[in-house]
Order: structure tokens, then C-alpha cells, then sequence
């Protein structure tokens, strides 16, 4: 942290084509002002036709990806960072993959000792190829009632539907489908909802005080995530001090298990007998006003701009060391 | 950040927060205002990859910008004193000659005394609910009606009943069946909220005989009309058919706008009132807003004065006409059997019928990752009805990207009743308003 910082500007880069495009807009935004902030220079930038050209115009750039969903998340943007040899905040294109995609992260984390739902992934032309009524049905028997049916390449609970019965599973395998054509469908998880940080600090992967979410609807849709009011949440969660440590090993095991790179936010449900389960972890977190990972920083007593700065400093001194 | 050595992390007092300290201070009005997922699609809709027949943008790319723009530093030098200053509650006298002077155009004879001006049309229908409405009371409109209305009368808490309509407008027997059911039940009713030309979203146009059967039935009882026409004039296939206004000068409000007939930016529209209620208007406006924006006032009297605003009504029609023939076209091309649409006579929009079973909001994100966009019907209602409907906008893309949206649209639609299909969803009982009677286009 001493050294002083030589990269050239730093390219917050929101938005893109995928359905949480307007989330990404607004944690870009707030990412952008927090390393203003801290003196440092910064550009905004969508991801278009002319970003390489800004990037390659740029002297030194580093790039800080906030973009939720699809190319931002599949490790897409990092693979073409990593050709133009721009160091960027975050985890590697692999790494990224292996997150982002449900159907690839359940069962790695699975294989891996992680306490995990009960899962399927499907393409929707099994469903089509096969006879949806009896893959249903398998369903069915295998994960049981309640479930949950999720695009699985996507976030902000997009396409997200909790089925209590079989007569509500095609509406919501269509909902998920209009996402994407992958779709995961997972055992329902009752117990307390926490989201846990991870942001790596001088080499070290620190979880952050665990934020319980409780939606005033009861359920963490888009609209309980993006809306203040909506949801109450409690930083950090109402665990007890094993269950609290036991949802910060987890997050940091997944950051392991995935390979991951700065920071990560993991998903985690607590069973009522204390045991977290892992449902998901996020590469590129929501940094918007009403997002887990900034109530994290600040319970922690971090500065989010400062973290931010950091994050941009680890990203310059690992360009620096592999030159 | 923080010293070196092993991460150690202060013990955090417990926090417990819904993130806005005045979650329990909101008036009640303010709780459906809430973030949808369906919004935020649409941010993706702003992206030049994706063509938007979502949005109900007026194309003014054919506006004479430059001397527009000389006229408007005349304008500043000459008369910016006024023209930045603060001016009539009520809008400026000259400004309401001029919207005497337009309002001719469809037959509507009006002094400018019974004028407000307002910030857009949009306003003044704000101001005439804020003046009728208390909540609880309830506001007819057609089903469909225009969303920002709706929004409107939700944020005075008014119970909005829609009353069917047709290819030919509301339905005079239902608007009556309507009235006398919900005073039977013991509520007030306050006014029809009507569009008669091509209406947002449907596209339908009200014809003559129907405007005189609908003012029959309010006359009859006692039922104040606020007419919104900011489409009125940009009529693509025939002449302008006579204002309700025009018809009845006692018992409609009239609504008028120069952002579909100039440009929106400016936010000028007014409202044409009975005298008791002009009254009542501009003294809610004065309260409101002190008054309209006297600049954009000068500027569009002063547009009005200097440019042939015929001809760019003129102009607008022709280049709206090749966009409507354009979707038509498209939608012939690529809808699949059992879709049908609207064939409106001017305006923007639109109105599309699914096949049986889609549900055109759930459809969205697959659009959007198709790159196009759309307004699900469900919008357009305040009872959720609307699933199987969906609003396109022919004003903004060109002719060739309206066509294209088409095309991607069709792919779109053909995909999803695959899975409907695959999962036994098309049989499906679904809420949805069929205005045409197939889809052969009109385009000659």
C-alpha cells in the first residue's frame, strides 16, 4: 500500500447487453465516484465497439469490471483484457466461468466437500427431445417440493421462480428459459439468507461480517434487491459465533474451490441447525446503494473507495510483476 | 487501509437497516413506487444493438434545427429578459392565442381564456386529477389506456375500471353498463379518461358516430370526458376527425400537447377547461409549479410565428407513414399464424395479439437477448389484464430497423410457443384484448 501508484487511468466499465444492465450501470457509477474520491483518475465506459480502441489510447490503463451478467461475468471481458494485456480487478476468464455458470459452480463446489442443495441443470431441449412431463416428474422425485427453478448463467434473480408444487413447474422452467437456454433446478433451502464477502488484502482472502438479508415480501427478488425499504437487512447476521464462522469459511473456501481473484460474494442459507449452505458465488458483486457487498465493507470499518483503490493497486502490482 | 500484518478485523457493532430511514414516513401513495425487473429491461432497450419498439419517442430528426436555432438566439438577445423570467400562472397570453390557432385545426373553437398552459400534457392531466380526485374515487378509461395515465390516477389513489373497447373506440353500452354499476355499488366516479385518436397503446381511432354515442351516454349522465388528443394531428391516411371538444364545449377537458407536433423537450401542453374549472386549474398550477416554462413558451410561439408548422406536421406524416407501412410489413412477414395487430390511421403504436398461451411480459428477456424490445400489455392496464398483448412503437427506428425488429420479434415468438409447447402451456386460459380481425396488412 506504500508504493505509489503508476498506472494510468482507471476504466470502470458498466452496463452491456445483459439483462442486469441498468444494475451495472448504477454500481459503476458508484464504484467510479468512491476511486474519484480517492483522487484517482477515472473513466467510464460501456462496453461497445470503442472500448478497445480507449483501452489501447489510454497510457497504462487498469480496468475495474462492474458489469453483472452475461459477457461481464462469464469471463468473457477478462479474456479479451487478458489478450490486450490490460490488468484488470477481478478473477481470471476460467475462473469466472466456472462461477458464473450454476450448472458448472453447484457441482464443482459439491465435489469439493461443500455443503450443497440437492441440483439438476437442464437444457430445454432434453425437456423437448425427451418428454417434459416425465423429466418433471423425475425432477420431482429427486430434488422434491419446494424447489427452485433459476437461469444458469445470470443473477439478480432474474428468472428465479420458487415451485411449492408440480402444477407450477413449466411456468416456471419457461420463466427461466426466457433467460437463457440452460436452467438449474435446485432444492429449496429454508433457513436465514446471508451474503459473505471476500476481498483479498495484501495476499490474504478476508471474509467480511456476513449480511443477513430479510425481504420485507419474503422473497430476495429484483425488486426487494434494487428498492430501499424493501428488504432489512442485519450486518452482520443474526448467527451464532460458530455458525457466523462457519458461513466465513465457507465464503472462503468457494473463493478457493473457484479459483478466484480480489474479491467474491458468496450465497450462502443457513439451515435453523446452524449449518450454511453454499448456493452461489458472485465474481462481479452489486456495488449499488441498496447492494450486499458495500454493507459488508462498511461493517467490516473498511472505506469502500479506499478497498476499491486497493483492489485497482493489487490489479497495477500484478501487471507490474509478470512484466 | 490498514496496517500491515494479519488481517484483523474490528468487531462491527450490529447493524440493522432497510437502507432508507424514511421507509415508515412515505405517504401511503408512494408504496407501489418500487424497482421492476421489466423496467430495468429496458435499459438494455436503450443500446443502438437492440431495436426498441418499446418506447413511444417522437422522431424529430426532420425539425430545421439550425434555424430553429438562430430563431432562439434572436430570441435571447432580443427578448431574453421576458423570456427567462418568471411569467402567468395561467401561461403566457400570446402562447394561448397560438394553442387557439392549433386546436382549430381539428375543429375546436375556444377562447384563450379557457386555456393552461402546462409542462406537457402530462401535467395538466395531473392537475385535472389533483382537482377531481380523491382517493378511493374512481376514473373510467379504456382498456387499454395510456400508462403515464395510470400512473397518474394510481399516484391520487384513484380505483381506475376499464371500459372495453373496440376497433371503433369505447364501447358505448359498456361505458354506461360501467357508470351505472359502479354508482350502484356506491362509488364516485369522476370522469372518462379518453384518448379518441390513435389511441396509446391500441392505435384505434374513435370514429364520429362512436364520439357522439360516448358524449350521449356522459351527458346523460352527468360524466365529465377529459379528452387527451396529443396524436390528433398526425393523421397518416385521411383528414382529422372532429375533436370530442369540438363536439361538446361544456362537458370535456381537452388535453393537448406540442410534443408529438413540434417536439417534446420543450415539455409545453395544455388544458382547454370549462370556465369554473380553468379556475380551479390555475390556481393548482400556480401551487404546482408557480408557472409553465415561459421559455419554452417564447420558443414555441415564436416557432409558430416564423415556420411553416403545417408543412412539419406535413413532414411528420410522411415520415410516421413509412415507419407504420414498414412495421405493417414486417409484422405480415413474420408474425405466426394466430397473431394479429392493429392497423392505426396515424400516431405511433401498434397493438399486438399473441397466439394463444404467451405471455408477452415473461417473453421480455428473450427479446432483449434477441435485441429488440417491447411494451407488454400488462402495462397498460390497472387490473393485470393484458398478458397475451404487447404495444409496439413505429415512431423512432427507421423503416429498415422497425422492419428487422419485426423479423428478430417473429424468431422470438416462434421460440416460445416451442416451449409452451414442450411444456404444455398453450392451453393456458389467458386475459388479453383482440382489436382486429386478422392480420392481413392495409398497406396499399
Amino acid at each position: 500500500m506504500n508504493e505509489t501508484p503508476t498506472h494510468g487511468p482507471i476504466v470502470v466499465l458498466a452496463g452491456g447487453l445483459s439483462h442486469e444492465r441498468d444494475v451495472s450501470l448504477r454500481s459503476g457509477r458508484r464504484v467510479a465516484q468512491a476511486l474519484r474520491d480517492q483522487g484517482r483518475e477515472v473513466v467510464e465506459s460501456d462496453l461497445g465497439a470503442d472500448l478497445i480502441d480507449l483501452l489501447r489510447g489510454l497510457p497504462n490503463p487498469v480496468a475495474f469490471p462492474v458489469l453483472h451478467g452475461g459477457v461481464g461475468e462469464d469471463g468473457g471481458l477478462q479474456q479479451v483484457l487478458t489478450l490486450l494485456d490490460v490488468p484488470y480487478v477481478g478473477s481470471e476468464p476460467g475462473a469466472c466461468r466456472r462461477s458464473f455458470n450454476k450448472a458448472i459452480g453447484g457441482p464443482l463446489a459439491e465435489r469439493a466437500g461443500l455443503e450443497r442443495p440437492r441440483m439438476a441443470a437442464l437444457p430445454h431441449d432434453m425437456f423437448r427431445e425427451l418428454g417434459a412431463a416425465a423429466i418433471m416428474g423425475a425432477l420431482g422425485e429427486r430434488i422434491g417440493f419446494p424447489l427452485i427453478v433459476k437461469p444458469a448463467r445470470g443473477g439478480s434473480a432474474l428468472g428465479c421462480t420458487k415451485v411449492n408444487g408440480p402444477a407450477e413447474l413449466p411456468q416456471a422452467m419457461v420463466s427461466a428459459y426466457a433467460y437463457g437456454d440452460l436452467a438449474v433446478i435446485e432444492e429449496f433451502v429454508e433457513g436465514t439468507e446471508v451474503a459473505v464477502t471476500v476481498v483479498e488484502l495484501d495476499g490474504e482472502q478476508v471474509p467480511l461480517p456476513a449480511v443477513e438479508i430479510r425481504p420485507n415480501s419474503g422473497i430476495y427478488d429484483y425488486t426487494a434487491r434494487y428498492t430501499a425499504g424493501e428488504t432489512r437487512f442485519i450486518v452482520p447476521a443474526t448467527l451464532s459465533e460458530e455458525s457466523a464462522g462457519a458461513c466465513a469459511a465457507l465464503a472462503v473456501s468457494a473463493h478457493r474451490v473457484f479459483g478466484l481473484r480480489d474479491l467474491s460474494r458468496a450465497d450462502i442459507i443457513v439451515r435453523p441447525d446452524g449449518t450454511p449452505v453454499f448456493i452461489e458465488t458472485n465474481v462481479a458483486p452489486g456495488m449499488t446503494e441498496t447492494s450486499l457487498l458495500p454493507q459488508a465493507v462498511e461493517a467490516a470499518g473498511f472505506d469502500f473507495g479506499l478497498l476499491c483503490a486497493q483492489l485497482v493497486d493489487n490489479a497495477w502490482t500484478r501487471h507490474v510483476a509478470t512484466v | 487501509m490498514r496496517q500491515s500484518g494479519a488481517v484483523s478485523l474490528p468487531e462491527p457493532s450490529r447493524r440493522d437497516t432497510r437502507l432508507d430511514p424514511y421507509v415508515d414516513v412515505y405517504a401511503e401513495r408512494t408504496h407501489s413506487l418500487t424497482v421492476s425487473a421489466v423496467r430495468a429491461l429496458f435499459a438494455v432497450a436503450n443500446r443502438p444493438e437492440v431495436v426498441s419498439l418499446a418506447g413511444g419517442m417522437p422522431n424529430i430528426a426532420d425539425l430545421p434545427r439550425e434555424a430553429l436555432g438562430r430563431a432562439v438566439d434572436r430570441l435571447i438577445s432580443e427578448r431574453g429578459t421576458q423570456a427567462m423570467q418568471y411569467g402567468s400562472g395561467q401561461g403566457e397570453p400570446f402562447m394561448r392565442e397560438k394553442i387557439v390557432e392549433v386546436m382549430a385545426e381539428e375543429q375546436i373553437h375556444a377562447h384563450a381564456d379557457d386555456i393552461v398552459v402546462s409542462c406537457g400534457s402530462q401535467q395538466a392531466l395531473d392537475l385535472v386529477t389533483r382537482v377531481f380526485c380523491d382517493p378511493g374515487d374512481v376514473v373510467l378509461a379504456e382498456g387499454p389506456s395510456y400508462v403515464g395515465a395510470l400512473g397518474t390516477f394510481r399516484a391520487y389513489q384513484c380505483q381506475v375500471v376499464h371500459v372495453a373497447m373496440d376497433d371503433e373506440g369505447i364501447d358505448p353500452v359498456a361505458l354506461r353498463a360501467a357508470l351505472i354499476s359502479q354508482r350502484a355499488a356506491g362509488k364516485r366516479v369522476k370522469f372518462l379518461y379518453t384518448i379518441p385518436n390513435f389511441q396509446n397503446p391500441t392505435g384505434v381511432t374513435q370514429t364520429v358516430e362512436r364520439r357522439r354515442e360516448i358524449i350521449a351516454v356522459a351527458k346523460e349522465h352527468d360524466l365529465l370526458i377529459i379528452e387527451d388528443n396529443p396524436y390528433g394531428l398526425l393523421t397518416l391516411d385521411a383528414s382529422p376527425l372532429p375533436a370530442l371538444r369540438s363536439m361538446d364545449a361544456d362537458n370535456v377537458i381537452y388535453l393537448g400537447s406540442f410534443s408529438k407536433i413540434f417536439a417534446p423537450g420543450y415539455r409545453v401542453g395544455w388544458a382547454l377547461a370549462p370556465h369554473a374549472v380553468r379556475e380551479k386549474l390555475v390556481l393548482t398550477q400556480e401551487a404546482a409549479t408557480l408557472c409553465p416554462p415561459v421559455f419554452s413558451q417564447f420558443a414555441i410561439a415564436t416557432y409558430l410565428d416564423e415556420f411553416d408548422w403545417r408543412q412539419q406536421i406535413t413532414i411528420y406524416r410522411d415520415m410516421y407513414r413509412e415507419r407504420r407501412d414498414a412495421m405493417l410489413q414486417g409484422l405480415t412477414e413474420h408474425m405466426l399464424p394466430g397473431t394479429t395487430w392493429t392497423h392505426p390511421d396515424g400516431g405511433f403504436f401498434v397493438w399486438v395479439t399473441l397466439p394463444e398461451g404467451l405471455d408477452s411480459q415473461a417473453m421480455l428477456p428473450r427479446a432483449v437477448t434477441a435485441r429488440v424490445a417491447y411494451t407488454p400489455g400488462t402495462a397498460f392496464y390497472a387490473d393485470g389484464l393484458g398478458s397475451r398483448n404487447m404495444r409496439l412503437s413505429f415512431c423512432f427506428p427507421t423503416p429498415e430497423r422497425i422492419y428487422e425488429g419485426t423479423r428478430r420479434l417473429g424468431e422470438v415468438l416462434e421460440q416460445e410457443l416451442e416451449l409452451h409447447r414442450t411444456f404444455g402451456l398453450g392451453d393456458e386460459p389467458t386475459r388479453h384484448l383482440d382489436l382486429t380481425t386478422g392480420p392481413a396488412p392495409d398497406i396499399s
